[in-house]
């Protein structure tokens, strides 16, 4: 009778040829390399396609996004600026239990957030209590003194927010970042849902993946939630920077789901502290505008006055209470990576509980003790500056040179409240269609949060994923893709 | 409706019926040179410049320049290729207001046209590359009829398309009858029969002109058919319908008080072709008359701007 060798590197069928496991956790085997039970049906399935098969749906998928012009705009390319986002065609799976701390610790968190806010910009008890030193609020770029006593519609600050998880070797979710001002992505994770539809439909109907598609209706009742008491029918927008977006093509697609108007800057005015918008009909007025521009764009006479985008007089509208913004103005300084070290603080002092979901380790180079180590770490960290997103401005240690760190080391010196460091996190990789085979690549999990009536959270996400192998790195600027989520019923 | 967004929509229209006229008639044109006499292919190619009122500083002899001129060149923005992308650029601010299917056909169409050079298309069949943007562009329509609501701005989409239409077959009638003065009750001169047929299929006239006066080409016949005719989709009378109901819907459906004017506007042209006789307008000088139509047009078009789309706030707060 034949011994089984479990000692030796497990080697996988075709098309699993090229997929290797290492220390990081993998979504779908576990370390002997079977496939975890919520993948097995998704395993067979791909051992008995033929790789011309799903290269072939591989190849209708990408043309359905451009078809669909679903693309994104890259930045200082003046060659073929629209690029499609690249779809990974095989699902990301998480069983209902995973799923549900997901909920359970977002839910909380984003709570506990919301309340920070409505302190930090009313009596500040938090501060006075010594909990948040006063002096990272005040030194934070998104700080905006303007919002300091006004009251928002509901006390909400924070009505549509993405906050990115990774999970951890040992198979543990844990927030890496919060998205508190105009998160992105919701429509790639809708979008690709069809696709997937299209493209698996019988292994997606046999699986009982929970549906999302009704995000848009839920989006447009978290913004009915903020109009003014008085106003019973209330005319809600999407403002857009316009066509020249990166996330353009997510705007419309968002307006036409909640059957809102889509409108840019130079569509709205101001006229004694009421916000109109300029129809074939005359004017008409808005109640409550879903924005997708970035605060120092919404209105030249508060802010940058060179902007063309934002609506002259809308903050003063605004503050007179006759117009509701989601989200409301100065939410960036709770996602300011120095303040995200203080989450989990924050959520005990709130809520009186422990956060279900953990925060990475993270060391604030404004303090001596702690910069002093993360200098002589370099090379094991990872640095961020606090006030980016998009995976710019970042030094990833492992995989830098002597150059970079030394540029990190006399940046960090300039501005040490300018940056944190973490370590470098073994992202988990799921399996991923390359070139003909699958094979594993690190990904993580955007999920999308609704704070309205109450909080809603539709059950997936998007998950993004580091196409080029061994990287790190997810953000669609720096290489990335993104791929179906299903969460599981059972 | 967004002022903006009725722009848009207007423009899309307009810029995928230009589109679509520009390839029709270099078609045509192409077609015709199989038949050509070593004299004919120059004015012919002349008056397709002038018809589409580009300046011809171009070599009217060389095919190949000025076929790609007039598609592929992004520096002329009446080339296929650059209406095509106006077209779309346009949908694309407006995408939400459009159907989907409506978006991606018209983003399929760019595809293909943007996808194509001139050596490829020149070297197999020229044909099958025009064929393409008409079918393309009339996918578009029907698409559009079909999914799309018949509100607001539907009927902008309609108002677009026609004002297009007139103004290109306006153009293109009155540079035919100029320059082939032939007498307007007998049938033309044979030298000139194959440019009249070559006018006709410019409009997709010829086979419905053959169903009403026969297949004699007679140019008060077809001066009468692609002005008067109320059931012929290219006749400038058929035109004027359709924009004036368009215009009255949208008035209608936006109540705006102002909305009478350019009513008027659109009831005067309409009137004008529903009553006119072709005897009289050709006494009266065709040249004359078709240039009127197209002020009348201009006029239309400045008064959908100023009612519906660049109004002063002022005026609209007031009410």
């Amino acid at each position: 009778m034949a011994i089984l060798d479990t000692s030796a590197q497990h080697v996988f069928k075709p098309p699993f040829t090229h997929y290797g496991l290492d220390a990081a956790y993998d979504e779908m085997f576990d370390a002997e390399g079977m496939p975890r039970p919520h993948y097995q049906a998704l395993y067979q399935r791909l051992l008995e396609l033929p790789a011309e098969e799903l290269r072939r749906r591989q190849q209708a998928a990408d043309l359905s996004f451009l078809h669909q012009g679903i693309t994104f705009t890259v930045y200082g390319n003046e060659e073929g600026t629209e690029r499609i986002f690249p779809y990974d065609l095989l699902p990301r799976i998480l069983t209902s239990g995973e799923w549900e701390t997901i909920e359970r610790g977002l839910t909380q968190r984003i709570t506990a957030l919301n309340l920070f806010l409505k302190d930090i910009y009313h009596e500040g008890r938090i501060l006075a209590a010594g909990v948040v030193p006063r002096e990272l609020i005040y030194s934070c770029r998104h700080f905006c003194r303007q919002m300091r006593g006004l009251h928002v519609p509901r006390g909400i600050y924070i009505s549509v927010v993405g906050t990115d998880l990774v999970r951890l070797a040992d198979g543990r979710f844990v927030v890496l970042e919060d998205n508190l001002r105009v998160p992105s992505g919701v429509s790639y994770m809708l979008a690709n849902r069809q696709v997937m539809k299209r493209v698996f439909p019988r292994l997606f109907s046999n699986y009982g993946v929970r549906p999302i598609d009704h995000y848009g209706q839920a989006l447009l009742a978290t913004l009915r939630a903020l109009a003014p008491a008085q106003r019973p029918d209330p005319t809600i927008v999407l403002l857009t920077p316009g066509v020249y977006n990166s996330a353009y093509f997510e705007h419309t697609f968002l307006a036409r789901q909640m059957g809102i108007e889509l409108v840019e800057g130079r569509d709205l005015l101001v006229h004694d502290n009421l916000v109109y918008m300029r129809t074939t009909a005359g004017l008409r007025r808005v109640d409550v505008i879903y924005r997708r521009v970035d605060d120092d764009f919404l209105d030249p006479l508060t802010f940058r006055p060179d902007s063309f985008l934002g609506v002259a007089g809308l903050v003063n509208a605004y503050r007179a209470g006759n117009v509701a913004l989601a989200n409301a103005i100065g939410t960036g300084i709770a996602d300011d990576k120095a303040i995200y070290a203080y989450v989990p603080t924050i959520i005990r002092y709130y809520l009186g509980e422990e956060p279900i979901l953990p925060n990475v380790e993270t060391y604030l180079l404004t303090d001596a003790s702690q910069r002093r180590y993360v200098l002589e770490h370099l090379d094991e960290l990872v640095v961020k500056a606090v006030g980016e997103s998009g995976g710019y401005g970042m030094l990833i240690g492992p995989h830098s040179t002597a150059g970079q760190r030394e540029e990190f080391r006399q940046r960090i010196l300039a501005n040490p409240r300018n940056y944190i460091a973490q370590p470098t996190l073994m992202l988990s990789r799921a399996p991923c269609f390359i070139d003909g085979q699958v094979e594993a690549r690190h990904v993580d999990l955007r999920p999308y949060i609704l704070y309205g009536d109450r909080i809603t959270i539709v059950p997936g996400g998007l998950t993004r994923v580091a196409l080029r192998r061994g990287s790190l790195v997810v953000n669609s600027s720096q290489g990335g893709g993104s791929k179906d989520t299903w969460v599981l019923y059972e | 409706m967004l002022s903006r967004v009725a722009e848009n929509l207007y423009w899309m229209s307009r810029y995928l019926e230009r589109a679509e006229h520009t390839a029709r008639l270099i078609d045509v044109h192409l077609n015709l040179m199989l038949d050509q006499s070593p004299t004919s292919a120059v004015p012919r190619w002349g008056r397709l410049l002038a018809s589409l009122q580009i300046p011809s500083t171009a070599d009217v002899g060389d095919v190949y320049g000025l076929t790609q001129k007039l598609t592929f060149d992004l520096s002329n923005h009446n080339s296929i290729v650059a209406c095509i992308a106006a077209a779309r650029e346009n949908a694309r601010q407006v995408r939400e207001q459009i159907s989907s299917e409506m978006w991606e056909q018209l983003n399929r169409l760019f595809l293909q046209v943007k996808g194509a050079s001139m050596d490829t298309i020149w070297n197999a069949q020229p044909h099958e590359f025009f064929h393409i943007v008409k079918e393309g562009s009339h996918l578009f329509q029907g698409i559009t009829d079909s999914t799309m609501s018949h509100g607001e701005g539907w009927h902008f989409i309609q108002v677009g398309r026609f004002i297009e239409r007139i103004c290109a077959t306006a153009a293109l009638m009155d540079l035919y009858f100029s320059q082939f003065p032939d007498s307007q009750d007998q049938s033309v001169a044979a030298r000139n029969y194959l440019e009249w047929v070559g006018f006709l299929k410019s409009c997709t006239a010829f086979e419905a002109y053959c169903k009403i006066y026969t297949a004699s080409l007679r140019p008060g016949s077809m001066a009468e058919f692609l002005l008067l005719n109320p059931e012929f989709p290219r006749s400038i009378r058929f035109a004027a319908d359709m924009i004036q109901a368009a215009l009255h819907a949208i008035a209608e459906s936006t109540g705006t008080r102002e909305a009478g004017r350019v009513n008027r506007l659109a009831g005067r042209l309409r009137a004008a072709l529903s009553f006119g006789q072709i005897d009289e307008i050709m006494a009266g000088g065709l040249h004359a008359y078709l240039e009127d139509i197209q002020r009348q047009c201009a006029q239309i078009h400045t008064a959908i701007y100023q009612i519906y789309i660049t109004y002063p706030i002022e005026s609209a707060l007031a009410l």
